[in-house]
């Protein structure tokens, strides 16, 4: 009886899947991956020490992965406001709006770098005021945080849009009624349920802004130390015939990256488990 | 607390959810809102809790105007069809919300409010769920919950939307008993919502039919059964049987045949006749005021209902007692013990 209940699943096709996905994922994210640790293998411990150590390499690090923080972090704000505005009211445009956030999706990065450049450098729309009032935003980090703003914001709308979507207005007429202030509301019950999918986009437009590059180079003036960003380091060790320390360098974004988007997601896993499933 | 509706008026675009509703509910009253769906029941409901608002017209409670307020100052309970829960907290955090979230100065302390929250959980019975999370509770446990929810504020008026509607009949039956008690023991003014009549009819203390944004008739669970003032509610409550007739001359014609019954008072014109299906009692040819045949007959336990094809042409179902067994091609006479005409609109 066992061993034919254990041949028959209910579920068909699980060793097909099954063995598709593991070569794909192989082919297309493993293979690459463990090649690139293999490439740094060639360096000593010593030597892959110094390209680290460096004081260009940890300010492109720093750069890099605070910078996308701080953007994710403005995104997770502006992003919750936007998706509540789109969700929850019907306004002439609503449609177009909701169209123009994919736009830093579609937009090839090349040209959503030029633009911006063109829009903050000194002399353009929004950075003659801004220079004026003493801030410089194009060629230098500012410039960063804002391109990595612009790439990002998709990502937390887009994943928090079906959750509210899904949340019953019937909620916060009932902690209406029972007294809340509409304050409290938003505190003690939107923000709780929508959780999980706010640490989703947080991570999503943080792993979006850290491997950006094409937006980034046109904007940062890439200052080494100053606004040169960790990828674009990659780019010139590579150009300079510099391999391994190109893959060290790699190889340490990839180690940090994996181990914030992994803690997210148990983040994550652990909010969503404080609200089982119905 | 008493609550007094005048000339409520509210529009959906084109559509007129209430169309001029005037309402007087007692203090200490359970009144049940009676309705096809679109009828405006909910509309009602949701005006006097605060979460809609009318377009005119007036509400208050103990005669002090409510549409000042917002439904956060009216201490209104409100219990939702589909529970509304807090599904990111524990039962025990559901039920503490609105005591949880009171203003500072007039907030009760842990203590206070564990203690509250416990005496609500026991008035519920569901104490042993305290801490559970609301998916994880069955349908009649999660409405049993919304409402110590609703009345851990102690709300002046209990409003429940539908309250059993999403519920399986045998919950329901047992859920509608127990609301009977409570509202017994608990004793606050309270309306409920239903498009059920036998649910409005088993647990009211009066029931206010509406229609097409329009009250119909407001009285007792009797009343609006055995004198029912429109024809709208005689077909809505009770099942009817309904046949097109005319006035003329001071007799009622089915068809072209007279009928034998009196039109005393009746307004001339084409009118409907209603008759509940168990008061027509059934006779030998040339009896009653119907002739019919038999077409078929099934059995409901202490009834057997028989599908009658009149002699004008039309066909009706009647509950005629057991004991003399109807068998299908019997002719029979008719006669109705109580009808009522209501002239068409």
């Amino acid at each position: 009886m066992s061993a034919i209940a254990a041949r028959r699943r209910t579920l068909p096709g699980f060793g097909l899947t099954m063995g598709l996905t593991l070569s794909w994922l192989s082919i297309i994210i493993l293979i690459p991956l463990a090649g690139l640790f293999l490439k740094s293998l060639e360096l000593s411990p010593e030597q892959f020490w110094n390209i680290l150590s460096s004081r260009r390499t940890l300010n492109a690090l720093r750069v890099s992965f605070g910078l996308a923080f701080a953007a994710a972090c403005v995104n997770l704000v502006m992003g919750s406001i936007i998706v509540w505005a789109l969700v929850r009211y019907r306004f002439p445009g609503r449609r177009l709006f909701d169209a123009i956030v994919d736009v830093p999706f579609a937009l090839p990065t090349a040209v959503a770098g030029v633009a911006l450049t063109a829009l903050f450098a000194e002399k353009g729309w929004l950075g003659a005021p801004l220079a004026a009032a003493g801030i410089k935003v194009a060629f230098t980090p500012v410039g960063i945080f804002v391109a990595m703003i612009f790439i990002g914001i998709p990502f937390v709308v887009r994943t928090v849009q079906p959750v509210l979507q899904d949340l019953d207005p019937e909620i916060e007429e009932a902690a209406g009624s029972l007294g809340a202030s509409r304050w409290q509301t938003i505190i003690r019950v939107i923000l709780p349920s929508l959780g999980p999918a706010l640490l989703t986009g947080l991570a999503l437009a943080f792993a979006r802004a850290v491997g950006e590059y094409g937006s980034v180079i046109f904007i940062a003036g890439n200052l080494p130390n100053v606004s040169e960003i960790a990828p674009l380091l990659i780019v010139i060790r590579l150009s300079e015939f510099r391999y391994a320390d190109a893959t060290a360098i790699a190889v340490v974004m990839l180690v940090v990256s994996f181990v914030i988007i992994f803690a997210v997601n148990r983040l994550q896993r652990w909010a969503q488990s404080r609200i089982p499933v119905r | 607390m008493s609550i007094e509706v005048r000339n409520l008026v509210k529009k959906f675009g084109s559509f007129k959810a209430l169309d001029g509703v005037d309402l007087k509910v007692n203090d200490g009253e359970l009144l049940a809102l009676l309705g096809p769906s679109g009828s405006g029941k909910t509309t009602l409901l949701r005006i006097i809790a605060g979460l809609d608002w009318p377009d005119s017209g007036e509400v208050s409670f103990n005669g002090e105007d409510a549409l000042a307020q917002g439904a956060r100052e009216r201490h209104v309970g409100f219990v939702f069809q589909h529970y509304a829960l807090f599904r990111h907290m524990t039962v025990f955090e559901n039920v503490a919300f609105g005591l949880r979230v009171q203003p500072r100065a007039i907030r009760k302390d842990e203590v206070t409010i564990r203690a509250r929250v416990k005496e609500l959980l026991d008035l519920v019975q569901l104490d042993w769920l305290a801490d559970r999370y609301p998916s994880q509770l069955s349908g009649g446990q999660r409405q049993r919950i919304a409402l110590a929810r609703a009345l851990a504020i102690e709300p002046r008026i209990l409003l429940l939307d539908e309250p059993f509607g999403a519920l399986d009949a045998k919950v329901r039956k047992e859920l509608r008993k127990w609301l009977r008690s409570l509202h017994h023991e608990i004793n606050v003014t309270s309306i409920f919502v239903t498009h059920d009549q036998e649910e409005a009819l088993e647990v009211a203390n009066r029931v206010v039919v509406m229609d097409k944004g329009k009250i119909e008739q407001i009285g007792s669970p009797d009343d609006v059964y055995e004198s029912p003032a429109t024809a709208f509610v005689h077909s809505f409550i009770g099942e009817s049987i309904e046949l097109p007739v005319l006035i003329a001359d001071g007799v009622v014609r089915l068809g072209d045949r007279p009928l034998r019954l009196a039109a005393d008072g009746l307004a001339p014109g084409a009118s409907r006749l209603f008759v509940r299906r168990h008061d027509m009692l059934v006779g030998p040819p040339g009896s009653g005021a119907f002739e019919g045949a038999v077409q078929h007959v099934r059995n409901f336990g202490p009834v057997q209902r028989a599908e009658v094809a009149l002699s004008g042409g039309q066909t009706i179902e009647i509950d005629a007692p057991r004991g003399r067994e109807l068998r299908a091609g019997d002719t029979i006479s008719l006669e109705p013990r109580r009808y009522r005409i209501f002239a068409d609109a």
